[in-house]
C-alpha cells in the first residue's frame, strides 16, 4: 500500500531548509527514471524504506518504479541461506542452488525489461534479485547495488561466488563502512532511515496506545520490556527471555517479544515455536506474532515500553533501535552491527554481549527513571539529525548526482 | 558596487577508498598513498557526516588514535593540526606521516585496534547548489547569516578556504570588494577559531560576529557599545 504523502509535512519535523534543499538537488535529476527492486513489498524494513522513498522521489519530479521480484518458497529458502551466509554463517551452497537462484533473476530480468532497459538509475536492493544485472549486458542507465546487510566477514566460499555478479554494478551503497568489502567501484556509504509521519512512527494520542494495551492483554500495572523484531536466531528471542527472567527475580515487568514474518524469511516460523516453547506457561511473557500490516500496534507498543531491547547476535543497521530511540526510549542492544552507531553506553543506553548484561543493564535503567528520561530525548535529537527519511532522500540525490557527473569531488550545479 | 553575494548550500555523500587501516603501522603507510581529498575529508568533512557526541577532536585520525588505539600521545599531536596552516594537501599529509613515522619510532610495540574498530580511510562528493538567497549589502547578509543551514555556512566558511587563494572565507572575500568600509567586520571572522566548533556553533559565532551590521549605522554604533 502506498499512502500519499507531502514533503511540506515534513516541514514541522525537519524544518524549511531541509526540504528546501531536496527540491533543490532534485531539480538537476527531473524526469529522469529510477526504478527501485526488491523481494518483498511488505516486512521488513528494506519495503517500509521504498515505500515512502518513492512517493517522495515522485513528488520531486523523478519518475520513480518500485518492483519486487517474482519467487517460490524454494528461491526463499536459497536466498536465505545466502543471506545468513552473507553475514557471516558457515553453511553449504550446493550448485544446483546457485543455478535456480540465476534462473528465477532470469525470469525477472525478462519480465522487468522494458522497464529496465529505459531506467537512468536502477537500484537493487539486497542479494535476492542481485543477479538480474547479468541479464543486461548492455545496459544503457547507471545500476547500484543496495546492500542492506552486514557484508563485514561474509563465508568466503560463498562471497567468491556472489562478489563478481556485485562487480558488474557501477556502484554500490552500503549502511556503514565496516560493512563494506574492498570492491571495483565507488562504495557509498548511506544509513537507512524510518520516516516520522508513517503509521509506525506518527505520534499518537494515549487512547490508542491504551486501545492497544487492552488489545494485547498487557497489565497497566507493570512496566514493560519490549523487543520487535522478525522471529530470526540472530535476534537472539531465546536470549531476551532469558534476561527477562533474571530481572523477574527483582522487579515486577512485563515482556513483549512482537515480531512478524516477511515472505522472503522462510525460516520465521520455525524461530517462533521455538519461542512460544519457551515461553509457555509464563503470563508474564507476550508473544504477539502480528501480521504485516501491523505497525500502529508496534508504534503503540514502543510507546508503552519502558526499555526497548534490540539484543541482536547480527544486525544490519537495526531500524528498530532507530525506532525507540525516536520515540523517546533507552534501548538495551547487542553488540552487533548499527546498532553500536546508535547505542552509546550512558547516552542512549546500553550495549550488551550476555543475556545476563541485558539483565543487568535493565535493572540499573529500572532503578534510575530519571536516566531513562534523559538518554531518551538524546535519542530522539540525535535520530532527528541523522535518521529521518528526509535525510536518506538526500543522500540518494546528492549520490545520483555524483554518479551523473561522473564521480568528481565537487560538483556544482 | 560588489556583485550580490549568492547563498549556496552543499550536500555531500560519503564513498569508501576501500582502504582500511587495523594498526599504526599499516595506518602509516596507507596515509602515505590514499587520495589526498581523503585526508581533507577526514579534517573537515566530519563536520557535515553524523556523529552522536561532541567529539574530543576534531579529526578522525586523533579521534581514532585515541578510541581505537588508545594513544593520547599520538591523538594530542595528531589533534593539534589544523589543515589550513599548510600550503597544500600534500604538505599536510607529509607532517601527518612525519608525526606516526616518530609515534612508531617511539613505542615498543604497534598499536592495534579491535576487529571492528579499524581506521576507513573515506572521500566525499560534494553537490552545491543555488539555494536562491541573495545578499546585496552586508546588511542584508547580516540578516541572512542566522538562517543559514550547517551545510552553508561549511560551504561559505570552511570548503571556500579549499577554493580561495589566501585560505580565505566567502563572506571575507565578498566584503573585501566594498574596500575598507567593512574591515571590522572582517577582523572579527577572522577572529573566529572555526576549527573547534560544530557548524551550529559557528553559525551562532558568524550571527554574533554580524550581528552589529543587521541594522543602520546609529543602531549598529549603539549595539557595538553594548
Amino acid at each position: 500500500m502506498v499512502v500519499e504523502k507531502k514533503l511540506k509535512n515534513y516541514i514541522p519535523i525537519v524544518g524549511e531548509e531541509v526540504i528546501a534543499q531536496l527540491e533543490q538537488l532534485s531539480r538537476a535529476l527531473a524526469g529522469k527514471i529510477i526504478v527501485h527492486i526488491n523481494s518483498t513489498r511488505e516486512g521488513g524494513g528494506v519495503a517500509e524504506i521504498l515505500e515512502r522513498m518513492v512517493v517522495l522521489m515522485n513528488e520531486l519530479g523523478l519518475k520513480t518504479y518500485w518492483e519486487v521480484i517474482q519467487a517460490d518458497g524454494n528461491f526463499f529458502q536459497i536466498t536465505k541461506k545466502l543471506h545468513n551466509s552473507l553475514q557471516g554463517w558457515e553453511q553449504d551452497f550446493p550448485k544446483n542452488w546457485l543455478d535456480q537462484y540465476m534462473e528465477v533473476n532470469e525470469a525477472n530480468a525478462q519480465k522487468f525489461k522494458p522497464l529496465l532497459e529505459n531506467a537512468d538509475f536502477v537500484f537493487i536492493h539486497d542479494p535476492q534479485p542481485l543477479p538480474i544485472i547479468y541479464f543486461f549486458p548492455k545496459r544503457k542507465g547507471k545500476w547500484i547495488w543496495r546492500c542492506h546487510i552486514d557484508l563485514s566477514q561474509p563465508h568466503r566460499p560463498i562471497w567468491k561466488q556472489i562478489k563478481p555478479l556485485v562487480e558488474l554494478y557501477d556502484a554500490s551503497i552500503f549502511s556503514l563502512v565496516n560493512f563494506s568489502q574492498p570492491l571495483n567501484h565507488p562504495m557509498y556509504i548511506i544509513p537507512p532511515s524510518i520516516d516520522p509521519l508513517s503509521d509506525k512512527n506518527r505520534e499518537l494520542s494515549p487512547e490508542e496506545i491504551d486501545r492497544y494495551r487492552e488489545e494485547f492483554n498487557l497489565d497497566p500495572q507493570k512496566q514493560i520490556l519490549l523487543q520487535v523484531s522478525r522471529f530470526d536466531r540472530f535476534k537472539d528471542p531465546i536470549g531476551v527471555i532469558r534476561a527477562f527472567k533474571m530481572v523477574r527475580e527483582h522487579q515486577p515487568v512485563q515482556l513483549v517479544l512482537a515480531g512478524g514474518g516477511a515472505t522472503d524469511d522462510p525460516e520465521g516460523g520455525q524461530v517462533l515455536q521455538e519461542v512460544l516453547e519457551v515461553a509457555e506457561g509464563e503470563e508474564d511473557i507476550h508473544i504477539l506474532n502480528l501480521p504485516p500490516e501491523s505497525d500502529l500496534a508496534i508504534n503503540a507498543l514502543q510507546r508503552m515500553a519502558t526499555i526497548v531491547l534490540q539484543k541482536s547476535l547480527r544486525e544490519g543497521f537495526g531500524l528498530t533501535v532507530t525506532e525507540a530511540l525516536w520515540k523517546s526510549k533507552p534501548v538495551i542492544g547487542g553488540e552487533a552491527g548499527g546498532i553500536k552507531l546508535q547505542v552509546i553506553n550512558y547516552h542512549t543506553g546500553f550495549l550488551v554481549n550476555t543475556p545476563e548484561g541485558a539483565a543487568l543493564r535493565i535493572r540499573y535503567l529500572l532503578e534510575h527513571p530519571e536516566l531513562i528520561k534523559q538518554m531518551g530525548e538524546k535519542g530522539h535529537k540525535f535520530v532527528k539529525e541523522n535518521f529521518l527519511l528526509t535525510r536518506h532522500l538526500r543522500d540518494y540525490l546528492v549520490l545520483m548526482i555524483g554518479i551523473l557527473y561522473g564521480g568528481r569531488n565537487l560538483i556544482e550545479l | 558596487m560588489a556583485e550580490p553575494f549568492r547563498i549556496k548550500d552543499c550536500a555531500l555523500v560519503t564513498i569508501s577508498t576501500g582502504a582500511s587501516a587495523q594498526n599504526l603501522r599499516e595506518f602509516c603507510q596507507l596515509l602515505q598513498r590514499v587520495p589526498v581529498e581523503s585526508i581533507y575529508s577526514h579534517f573537515y568533512e566530519g563536520l557535515l557526516r553524523f556523529s552522536f557526541d561532541d567529539p574530543e577532536f576534531r579529526n578522525d585520525f586523533a579521534q581514532w588514535a585515541k578510541r581505537a588505539l588508545h594513544d593520547s600521545v599520538l591523538a594530542e599531536r595528531l589533534g593539534i593540526i589544523d589543515p589550513h596552516d599548510y600550503p597544500t594537501l600534500e604538505h599536510l599529509r607529509e607532517a601527518l606521516v612525519e608525526i606516526v613515522e616518530d609515534r612508531l619510532y617511539e613505542t615498543r610495540y604497534i598499536p592495534w585496534a579491535r576487529r571492528g574498530e579499524e581506521f576507513y580511510f573515506l572521500v566525499s562528493q560534494t553537490v552545491v547548489f543555488d539555494t536562491g538567497l541573495v545578499a546585496r549589502s552586508p546588511r542584508q547578509l547580516a540578516q541572512l547569516i542566522p538562517r543559514l543551514s550547517p551545510s552553508s555556512i561549511y560551504y561559505h566558511f570552511i570548503e571556500a578556504r579549499r577554493r580561495l587563494e589566501n585560505k580565505m572565507d566567502d563572506f571575507t572575500f565578498w566584503l573585501q570588494s566594498f574596500g575598507d568600509e567593512y574591515q571590522e567586520l572582517v577582523q572579527r571572522l577572522s577572529e573566529i577559531e572555526y576549527y573547534f566548533c560544530s557548524l551550529s556553533e559557528l553559525r551562532d559565532r558568524l550571527a554574533r560576529a554580524f550581528a552589529p551590521w543587521q541594522t543602520g549605522s546609529k543602531k549598529r554604533l549603539k549595539e557595538k557599545a553594548r
